[in-house]
């Protein structure tokens, strides 16, 4: 299990790449990017990604020792950036390597879920009308929810 | 008793962090919230929407109920927004 909270870009591909060699044996693999988006009313020059460090990595290890657990996860990688970002950059990817695809794919879909809104980050966009903070979003509390 | 804050919560307070000495009948998260919004306006506001902050107390999520008896470190901040 890895966590990564960085600054700095990653490249998606690469990444992938990386964990599904050391994963080959598992027999399915799930990568899951988020990538910046822009708004076609009001276009978004940056993101802006403010991080607690010390407790995202400690909040994501918990969070992926528990996606191991449910999910039977052999291996799985979080990603994940703060600072600023533009419109099509990669924020963050999640990797997870299990014997099954259900598993795989169950076990990218609970973490993201959990990292919406367990994981202390948060965005500004910046756009020509101003700067706001994004709201958190009912439907990602409900979808943390499923799994309890 | 150091206390962090984040996102518009630091922004309203205008500050990351502060070093603070709650009195003794300040004992849990939500105490600590109420204190805090007693000390200048801009905390008053700032702190307006108590039910929107959420915390980590030393390094650890945390809810209004939790005891900060002995903690060295609370983190102040809005609901999360990651992924």
């Amino acid at each position: 299990m890895e966590v990564i909270v960085t600054a700095d870009a990653f490249d998606p591909g690469e990444e992938a790449n990386a964990f599904m060699a050391r994963t080959a044996g598992a027999g399915a693999a799930v990568t899951f990017t988020g990538i910046v988006r822009s708004k076609a009313e009001d276009p978004i020059l940056a993101l802006e990604l403010e991080c607690y460090v010390e407790l995202a990595e400690s909040q994501i290890a918990a969070i992926l020792a528990e996606a191991a657990r449910r999910f039977s996860l052999i291996d799985a990688t979080v990603i994940h950036r703060h600072g600023r970002l533009v419109p099509g950059e990669p924020i963050m990817q999640v990797m997870t390597a299990a014997p099954h695809r259900e598993d795989a794919f169950r076990g990218a879909q609970f973490l993201m879920d959990y990292l919406k809104t367990d994981a202390p980050f948060w965005k500004k966009e910046v756009t020509a009308s101003g700067e706001r903070w994004v709201e958190a979003k009912k439907e990602d509390d409900a979808a943390r929810e499923r799994w309890e | 008793m150091k206390i962090l804050y984040f996102a518009w919560l630091r922004e309203r307070l205008n500050r990351n962090e502060e070093d603070v000495a709650p009195p003794a009948e300040v004992t849990t998260v939500g105490d600590l919230i109420d204190w805090l919004a007693e000390s200048d306006e801009a905390a008053t506001l700032a702190f307006e929407k108590r039910h929107l902050i959420r915390a980590a107390v030393d390094g650890r999520l945390a809810n209004h109920q939790t005891s900060i008896a002995g903690a060295a470190t609370v983190a102040l901040f809005p609901p999360m927004t990651g992924g």
